[in-house]
């Protein structure tokens, strides 16, 4: 199963959700406003590091360019993928859970 | 649109759905039989009261294999059928049952 | 509720989840999710219908929308009960049905099990992760 989130976790609790019920192991992607989870220096980033113990973190690169992010903006062992990295994660892991 | 019954006019849609399930009764029931053609029996009752039964304790009308299953149990197997169903309403249960009970057109699937 | 159309889909069972995170009325999340559970009743799949976040609000006691003009849908979740009753009677019927509150978001929200329309388990945010991972369909809302 992969996890994604389209939420920023400034406004929504979707990536906090989606960190308790998730298992260790299963990946979670970052999409629409949820890249934003990803950026270095806020007030979310040591949640996010310590998730990546657990997780391995994706981040899709599309939506990061249309926020004016670039991958240096991203924190370290984050990995940024493009629409057919993101596929690809589907395909390996089979079932996605949504946090909406 | 709008029903006529002693006097009274009661609204419908261009389809024939009442709008106000409240303003039910019996005499319209009959009436809006006539229109699809249906001469109500004892069994179609039972079929139209079970419809506003359910759909006054869960919101919305049952899907069709739940009021088969339903019948079945009230009036045995020979009758828990989609045939017998189909008998009584011809133009298929969910349609016609719904417009004559005074429910609201079924959508989708459930 | 469908005419006319019968599915043989027999032998074809899976294993869907249905998570509810919104509150009720809001947003339309809450009743779109509820009338996807309806559909896989009638395919006769098994389901775990879970509550979490805002989406606890969906199955409390107590709501009376007509000041709202909106319909009361929480009594659409009786139809749930019905059906999960049914599948846990007839062992013909190759179904299991879930029905399942996270603890944590029931206890955030100062809400107890007996608070809900319908009988529900209530799961810790660990346990139901792992039942979350073991789903074939995860459908969210």
């Amino acid at each position: 199963m992969i996890h994604t989130v389209n939420k920023s976790p400034f406004e929504r609790n979707s990536l906090d959700s989606c960190l308790r019920l998730s298992i260790k192991g299963s990946p979670i992607l970052l999409l629409e406003d949820g890249v934003l989870a990803a950026t270095k220096g806020t007030s979310v980033s040591e949640k996010v590091a310590a998730a990546q113990s657990d997780h391995p973190i994706f981040v899709l690169g599309p939506d990061l360019q249309a926020r004016g992010l670039a991958e240096g903006d991203i924190a370290e062992g984050i990995t940024v993928v493009d629409y057919g990295g993101f596929v690809d994660l589907v395909v390996e892991h089979g079932t996605v859970q949504s946090w909406l | 649109m709008a029903y006529e019954v002693n006097g009274k006019s009661f609204d419908s849609d261009e389809e024939g759905y009442l709008v106000d399930l409240a303003s039910w009764n019996e005499e319209l029931a009959n009436l809006i039989a006539k229109d699809e053609e249906i001469e109500m029996t004892e069994e179609h009752w039972e079929v139209v009261n079970f419809l506003r039964d359910y759909y006054n304790e869960y919101q919305i009308a049952p899907a069709v294999r739940v009021l088969i299953k339903a019948v079945k149990k009230k009036l045995g197997a020979d009758k828990g059928s989609n045939k017998y169903m189909y008998e009584l309403f011809p133009y298929g249960p969910a349609k016609q049952a719904c417009k004559i009970a005074g429910l609201p057109k079924p959508t989708g699937c459930v | 509720m469908s005419d006319e159309i019968e599915f043989n889909t027999a032998g074809v069972t899976k294993k869907f989840m249905y998570v509810n995170r919104k509150a009720p009325y809001g947003t339309i999340y809450a009743l779109e999710v509820l009338e996807a559970v309806l559909i896989s009743a009638a395919f006769e799949q098994h389901a775990c219908i879970v509550f979490v976040d805002d989406g606890v609000y969906q199955i409390k006691k107590g709501q009376d929308t007509d000041a709202v003009n909106m319909k009361n849908f929480s009594k659409t979740y009786g139809i749930i009960a019905m059906e999960k009753e049914d599948a846990d009677e007839d062992d013909d019927i190759d179904m299991v049905w879930r029905i399942i509150v996270e603890q944590e978001s029931m206890e955030a929200r100062g809400l107890r099990a007996d608070d809900f329309v319908i009988d529900v388990e209530v799961i810790p945010s660990d346990k139901l992760a792992v039942i979350m991972s073991e789903q074939e369909i995860v459908i969210s809302g």
